[in-house]
């Protein structure tokens, strides 16, 4: 049984295809998980590590590095309120404490119904528009508690389901051509690539030899 | 006014579509490039422009091009990672003007002869996202990706990589791990810098956003005409992103040294001054990886030495300013709360010393600090930027470590006073 | 120091004072060698840098001046100015340590790690580190078990990188990883799913805190308590090299030591954690005689008396070879050498062996140019035809990796089961026993059938008559006969004359069997009982005129009723002989069992007389590795009860008969074989220890083997505390980690000793019998944590024995109308059945079961007849 299904799992295959090294397409990957379940399981990184040829230890070393990448629940708005210093300047940190009492929840929280996830982020490039947040990467601001009321309100009725799809889902647009560069040209990338690697660690363990 | 080069279609509506861009003379630079001239002319015209990265390093472009290794397979990366607080330029060029960028990647994967090209774009850029990787199927179907283009003989591929919310993965050679798959740890270096060991092992240039954006119009106006603007090492134009206590926070793209900190921060047509009666406490250029500096520096012009002289950096082009109603304390606080959240972890003095200070300086600003605070915390950042000194040593890996001083190291120095009023006081004197 | 490597020199000075060292050696290395120690965290010597912790900052002098530099990353070139000692140096060392010691808890009463860990050494020197943190420290659950062996406190971890890196990189088991970011950065496994590794315990070991401790090892004791000696691991035939620790006369630890030659301070886990067996209750103490279905015990005065005339009234009948002797894998050389003196200088039967069926003909072993572990990892191209080396030998596993991925040897496997190996060669070919003399007699060949494999040995420019080729020899399918893969060995060395073999057969000490005279028809120094030297002859009265039986032979004459006298001295053929039923009825049938064992064991609990034997680092001796390398085997503890060291048994045995065997300790037993063995020519105890031993001496000695190299053994990082363990209370010291003593080069074995050669040996091609009809081909093999003593006896390993398995692949499962998980049975040729549940794995062949050896459902079946060259089992769903 496959995690991604037969949609995504065409999708899987494309991305796996684009990179000299499989590995690459691991973050691409988690967030297609994402966005086919809301966060990535414990099934979903089996299966990326069964697609890029790692460890399911290396996939979730991997992705728990990276904030976007979920692999606890998340509710299906995720809410960031940026703290940060343009923001603090400009009542963020304020704006994040109503947000709490909004939603009911402490940053890091989700509602009980599932429904948010409230978050303090940093700075989300949206600096002139502070203090603001974003709703699943979607951005809003400058926003008043008022303005903040009203979002909260649109989101629970559903009304910007189509400007803000639930959480998991970033990018709506996908690729529609696979690499085109001939492959003599890919399989010379590979070369390089593997001779580097052997360099690499050569180098680095240069000790680590059989000599007498 | 003067001359607008990466925004100057940002206002039109709908202009991340490839028929706008055809509209306004889009790919006519690469035509140019592809069919009219050789990659060394693409390069010589670069080099000729004196154009500094926009990434935050400042290094010449066409210098940084002219040292990639010359072997078979050659990569280049564009770091649209843009997660510097305060900066949020490539933001704007990413959503509104994608086909741009595209086109300024594709002439410079020609100029360096990459054999692929990757564009990794900040994950939580959903729109940005969507934006550049239409214009990518909009190129390839028009023929400007992919095999042969234009007739040329040149073929690349562009691939759009999304990264996954890690403020590191700006740094390039954490930016090329991350791309490679794996933890956005920065790599040790020297020996390697990316121009001759980069992704995959292969030679790679790294370039950010903005960077890539000018080159159409390099390629088009030439690198003379490019020069001509600005000052010294200053050349072209930059996108200033100005932020903080200011009436119209905003993306400027201005001609480089023609105007100074006063003059965008008050100019109406610009940041349009401060608020009734409020005076600049402190300026934060480049990024809050900067050193800040004090009103007494606000004349000087927005060019990269001159910012250098006075002890700190353009950087990213941001500019947050505090005004004197703001709290000193706080805003350094928040700022090292940043970087322990963003520190990779990877090297001891990063990882522990950030969130050390980070938990004194919290201290201070809630007033439970004492006077001896202030010595351990300049001690503690001491220990990662020894001496304390601009441009900073370091005893970490990369130089985020030593960005976690800046700010702190700032506010102690110019308002000491301010925080021997949280001590004293037990608390912070700003109402937020 | 060799003239290439002087001849790449280069100078560069150390605070002030100018050093030399090799272009492109790491600074932090060259210091040291010069006296200059530079504390560091995550540098190891055996794992690649990476530079993290911070602490071996030194200042180095650039273009822009001097600027503090990682030294674990930074290689020396040719007039580099270092300072070491500086202020600055100081002072950024000493912030590494306190950012260190934020989040490190102060449990250091309860930590393993206390008394021997670098956080608490250096914190203990550097003052005001702990007060100037106010603030709360980091939480995490406290001590979590990531396998059955090891457990992980993530509270104390300092991230440096070393267990995940050794687990990635060394182990290629990626299994446990950095999670998180930042200070909240941990190191974990997958959420359900174990560390397990078989070379999970380096981790512990190389963990420079207590963040990783061993389950066999906690809370056991603490550093100060331990005393140590240096030794060589007998649970295979690798031989790595190991420090022995001890607490009051119980065994507590085992630490891989660092030989450039052998294991680079890697061990496997059944290795490290086997010292649990020794500490076993369930030791056999005392002699004890059987009466009717019980023992009784008995002295060993009477013991061996009653051995006397049991030896007396067999050799009456006339033929000594009434009377074998089976050894087995715990004998050091010494043992070894003593029981073959009894047995064939005194008693006068060449019965001997040391391999139950498992193994190679000595003869064959003797015949074939042996290379040492280096040069097979440093051949032109590595073919490999043996049993799963990860399984069998795990750290020649290592090695061969490693060495394969960094590019320096190629390997390319044949045999007949996919095994660990295939991920690591080139080419993999499955071969039938026809196809497998092909291969031996054209591999390099333009004619060669093989194309694939011709193709990697001249691309690796292996040389027609094989010179750059080194060959793994081991038992790649245990259902064909040991016939098929001598002859495969002695056809192969015939075409291709230069090519060198390292015999991968796994039972420790097999070597040092054939070496000397544990196995019928050899004398010591793989001599013929015709060419025996007259130094032997002297020694050894009573030598047999003629060839004795193997394993299979004396099984065979047991059956017929022609052996009176069997002794299995550490042998147990019930449990290990592949043939068990054979084994069994043959083992009823001898007029009179003598077991002498650590353990009752399956074969020893039906003896008619079991004597208690003394266990590894009970007894000194030195034991031999595969490669031909002898090291020394140390006594770290008293043997309980009454056990005694096989050789002293040996030795009793001859008075009774009242001959003296003629020596009274294992260093007088060593001297006589340097005497009496052209291959030990120059083997001296002191010659030994006097070296420190570290890499062994390969027999036989030629003047290079005995270069030694000065080498830390022991990372002083991960275990600094064993400096004090080896002063015996004195303060770390640097100086005990160097052997920089010489010796001089043997006079009299320069040239080496004349050698059995495959001219000697014809190579004999069995007949495969015909595929019956409703059979499947047997693939037959182990794995590391199969049975035996060893693994019961030890509480934690005892965990990870494994279940005797059955796979096959999914199209044979189709056409058996079974299914994963389903019940199949195996019956063998002889009618014994066994139950296997069924796996599915594509890597089998279709057409062909693999059965995994371990305990079988019924102890009657036998899947492995020893009349068979290639075995054949019927299989159906239950
Ligand atoms: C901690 C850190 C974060 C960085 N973040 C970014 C970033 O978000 N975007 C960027 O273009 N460069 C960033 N850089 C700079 C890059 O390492 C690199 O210098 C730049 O991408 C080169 O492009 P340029 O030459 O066009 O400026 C960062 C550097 C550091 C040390
Ligand atoms: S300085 Fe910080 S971010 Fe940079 S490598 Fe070190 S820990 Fe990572
Ligand atoms: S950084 Fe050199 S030992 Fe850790």
């Amino acid at each position: 049984m496959s995690f991604f299904n037969p949609e995504n799992l065409e999708k899987a295959q494309i991305l796996v295809g684009l990179y000299p090294d499989k590995r690459s397409a691991l973050i691409p990957l988690c967030h297609l998980a994402q966005s086919q379940h809301g966060h990535l399981s414990n099934e979903a990184m089996v299966e990326i590590a069964e697609l890029v040829g790692v460890q399911p230890a290396e996939v979730y070393g991997t992705a728990s590095f990276y904030d976007m990448l979920h692999t606890e629940e998340v509710g299906k708005y995720l809410v960031g309120v940026c703290t940060n210093v343009a923001c603090l300047l400009s009542g963020g940190q304020e704006l994040l404490e109503h947000a709490s009492d909004v939603l009911g929840i402490p940053p890091g929280a989700t509602t009980e119904d599932g429904k948010f996830t409230l978050e303090e982020v940093e700075c989300v490039a949206h600096c002139d528009k502070a203090p603001c947040a974003q709703v699943n990467y979607r951005y809003f601001g400058p926003l008043t508690n008022g303005d903040f009321d009203q979002l909260v309100d649109d989101l629970k009725s559903d009304r910007l389901s189509d400007s803000v799809p639930p959480h998991g889902v970033l990018s709506r647009v996908f690729r529609d051509a696979p690499p085109m560069v001939p492959l003599e040209i890919i399989h010379q990338e590979r070369r390089v690539m593997d001779e580097a690697k052997k360099a690499r660690l050569a180098a680095q363990n240069p000790d680590a030899g059989g000599k007498q | 006014m003067s001359t607008k080069i990466v925004t100057a279609r940002v206002d039109i509506p709908n202009s991340h579509t490839l028929s706008v861009y055809l509209e306004q003379g889009g790919y006519q630079s690469l035509r140019k490039a592809l069919l009219e001239m050789t990659p060394e002319a693409v390069q010589e015209e670069v080099t000729v422009s004196g154009m500094l990265g926009r990434g935050g390093a400042g290094f010449e472009t066409g210098r940084k091009w002219s040292m990639l290794k010359q072997d078979l397979v050659r990569y280049l990366v564009v770091n649209g990672d843009e997660s510097e607080p305060s900066t949020f330029k490539d933001h704007l060029l990413v959503e509104n003007d994608p086909h741009q960028l595209v086109e300024g990647t594709l002439i410079t994967a020609y100029a360096i002869g990459a054999s692929r090209a990757f564009i990794y774009l900040r994950g939580e850029f959903a729109l940005g996202l969507e934006r550049v990787q239409s214009a990518i199927n909009e190129a390839y179907a028009y023929g400007a990706i992919g095999r042969n283009i234009f007739g040329s003989g040149f073929s690349v591929d562009v691939v759009l990589q999304p990264g996954a919310g890690a403020y590191i993965c700006g740094e390039e050679t954490a930016l090329i791990e991350s791309l490679e798959g794996k933890r956005g740890f920065p790599r040790i270096k020297p020996p390697y810098f990316p121009a001759v060991i980069g992704l995959y092992g292969a030679p790679t240039i790294v370039n950010n956003v903005e960077t890539m954006s000018n080159v159409p119009w390099i390629v088009k106006n030439g690198g003379r005409a490019f020069a001509a603007m600005g000052k010294g090492r200053s050349t072209g134009t930059r996108l200033f992103a100005l932020s903080g206590d200011v009436m119209r926070p905003g993306n400027y793209e201005l001609e480089m040294t023609s105007k100074t900190f006063r003059e965008l921060i008050y100019d109406p047509d610009f940041g349009g001054g401060l608020k009734e009666g409020r005076s600049v406490k402190a300026v934060i250029p480049g990024g809050v990886s900067a050193p800040w500096i004090g009103p007494d520096n606000l004349d000087l012009p927005l060019g990269q030495d001159e910012v250098a002289q006075a002890g700190s950096m353009l950087g990213s082009g941001s500019i947050i300013v505090l005004d004197d109603h703001s709290c000193a304390v706080r805003a350094a606080w928040r700022i090292t709360k940043f970087f322990n959240r963003e520190s990779c972890g990877q090297c001891t003095p990063c990882r522990e010393g950030s969130g050390w200070i980070e938990k004194i300086m919290h201290r201070i600003e809630l007033g439970s600090g004492t006077e001896s605070d202030l010595d351990l915390v300049l001690d503690a950042c001491d220990n990662i930027a020894p001496g304390l000194t601009w441009p900073p040593q370091q005893t970490t890996i990369c130089v985020l470590g030593p960005s976690i001083p800046s700010s702190v190291v700032s506010a102690i120095k110019m308002f000491r006073d301010e925080f021997m009023v949280h001590i004293k006081e037990e608390g912070c004197p700003f109402v937020h | 120091m060799s003239t290439d490597e002087s001849q790449n020199l280069v100078t560069l000075s150390i605070d002030g004072r100018e050093i030399k060292a090799k272009g492109g050696e790491l600074l932090i290395e060259a210091a040291e060698k010069s006296g200059v120690f530079i504390p560091r965290f995550c540098y190891h010597n055996r794992l690649p840098q990476v530079g993290v912790c911070r602490m071996c900052l030194v200042e180095v002098k650039g273009p822009r001046g001097f600027s503090l530099q990682p030294s674990c990353y930074l290689p020396v070139s040719e007039g580099m100015e270092v300072i070491t000692q500086s202020e600055k140096v100081k002072k950024a060392q000493d912030g590494v340590l306190e950012f260190l010691l934020i989040n490190h808890p102060l449990d250091c009463p309860t930590c393993d790690k206390g008394g021997e860990c670098p956080l608490q050494d250096q914190t203990l020197t550097y003052g005001p580190g702990e007060s100037r943190f106010a603030e709360e420290k980091r939480h995490w659950e406290k001590p979590i078990a990531i396998s059955e062996l090891v457990f992980l406190d993530r509270e104390r971890c300092i991230q440096c990188d070393r267990c995940t890196r050794f687990a990635d990189v060394v182990a290629g088991d990626a299994l446990i990883e950095f999670i998180g970011r930042g200070d909240h950065t941990e190191v974990n496994v997958f959420p359900d799913r174990p560390f397990s590794s078989y070379f999970s315990g380096n981790t512990v070991q190389i963990c420079p805190v207590g963040a990783l401790t061993a389950a066999p090892y906690r809370f056991k004791a603490r550093p100060w308590d331990l005393s140590q000696v240096e030794s060589s691991c007998m649970a295979c035939s690798m031989g790595c090299r190991i420090m022995v620790q001890s607490s009051q006369n119980g065994l507590t630890r085992y630490l891989g030591l660092d030989s450039d030659s052998v294991n680079h301070g890697w061990l496997c886990d059944k290795g490290r954690f086997g010292f649990e067996a020794i500490n076993s209750a369930d030791r056999v103490t005392s002699p004890m005689i059987r009466k009717g279905d019980s023992f009784v015990e008995t002295s060993w005065a009477s013991a061996l008396s009653l051995i006397g005339s049991k030896i007396v009234d067999a050799k009456a009948s006339g033929d000594p070879s009434r009377i074998g002797i089976m050894l087995g894998s715990r004998l050091t050389n010494e043992d070894i050498y003593a029981w073959v003196k009894l047995a064939k200088g005194v008693i006068g039967t060449d019965s001997v062996d040391s391999q139950l069926g498992d193994g190679l003909r000595g003869e064959v072993i003797a015949a074939l140019p042996r290379a040492t572990v280096n040069e097979a990892v440093s051949a032109k191209a590595v073919l490999a035809f043996t049993g799963d080396i990860k399984e069998e030998i795990p750290v020649l596993f290592l090695r061969l990796r490693e060495a394969i991925r960094n590019g320096r040897t190629k390997l390319v496997t044949v045999g007949t089961r996919s095994s660990s190996l295939d991920k690591l060669s080139e080419v993999s070919a499955r071969v039938t026993p026809d196809q497998a003399r092909l291969l031996a007699m054209e591999v390099t060949k333009d004619s060669s059938k093989f194309p694939e494999i011709s193709a990697v040995l001249s691309k690796q420019g292996v040389g027609a008559d094989g010179e750059g080729l080194v060959v793994l020899l081991g038992r790649e399918n245990l259902a064909w006969d040991q016939s098929i893969v001598e002859a495969f060995a002695l056809e192969l060395s015939r075409s291709l004359p230069k090519a060198k073999f390292l015999i991968t057969l796994r039972g420790s000490n097999f070597s040092g069997a054939v070496d000397l005279g544990g196995v019928p028809r050899l004398l010591p120094g793989r001599s013929s009982l015709e060419t025996a030297t007259p130094v032997l002859r002297q020694k050894w009265a009573n030598l047999p005129a003629q060839g004795g039986r193997g394993a299979k032979e004396m099984f065979n004459a047991a059956l017929r009723g022609e052996l009176d006298l069997l002794f299995l001295v550490g042998s147990d053929p019930r449990q290990d002989y592949l043939d068990s039923e054979l084994a069994n009825s043959a083992l009823d049938n001898v007029g009179f069992v003598v077991s002498v064992d650590t353990y009752l064991s399956r074969s020893s609990s039906s003896a008619d007389l079991v004597l208690p034997a003394a266990a590894f680092a009970e007894k000194a001796g030195t034991t031999t590795n595969l490669e031909g390398r002898v090291f020394t085997v140390n006594q770290k503890v008293t043997s309980p009860g009454l056990c005694r060291p096989d050789w002293t048994i040996a030795s009793e045995i001859a008075l009774e008969l009242e001959e003296d065997l003629g020596f009274g300790s294992a260093e007088d037993i060593l001297d006589e074989i340097a005497e009496v063995s052209p291959l030990h020519w120059g083997l001296s105890w002191h010659r030994l220890t006097k070296s420190a031993a570290l890499d062994g001496v390969v027999v036989p000695i030629t003047a290079t083997a005995l270069s030694i190299r000065p080498r830390a053994m022991l990372d002083q990082i991960s275990t600094p505390g064993i400096a004090s363990v080896w002063n015996q209370g004195l303060p770390s010291s640097k100086t005990s980690y160097f052997d920089d003593g010489t010796i001089e080069e043997p006079g009299s074995a320069s040239q080496p000793p004349a050698q059995a050669s495959v001219a000697s040996v014809e190579p004999i091609w069995p007949v495969a019998p015909v595929q019956p009809l409703g059979t499947m081909r047997l693939g037959y093999s182990r794995k590391l944590y199969g049975q035996g003593e060893h693994l019961m006896n030890s509480p934690h390993l005892s965990k990870l024995i494994v279940e005797a398995k059955c796979r096959i692949s999914s199209k044979t499962a189709k056409e058996l109308g079974a299914e994963m998980g389903d019940s199949l049975r195996v019956a063998d040729k002889a009618g014994g059945e066994s139950l296997f549940e069924l796996e599915i794995d594509d890597s089998v062949g279709d057409g062909i079961v693999e059965l995994i050896r371990g305990s079988f459902s019924n102890p009657g079946f036998s899947p492995v007849r020893s009349d068979e060259a290639v075995n054949y089992v019927k299989v159906e769903r239950a």
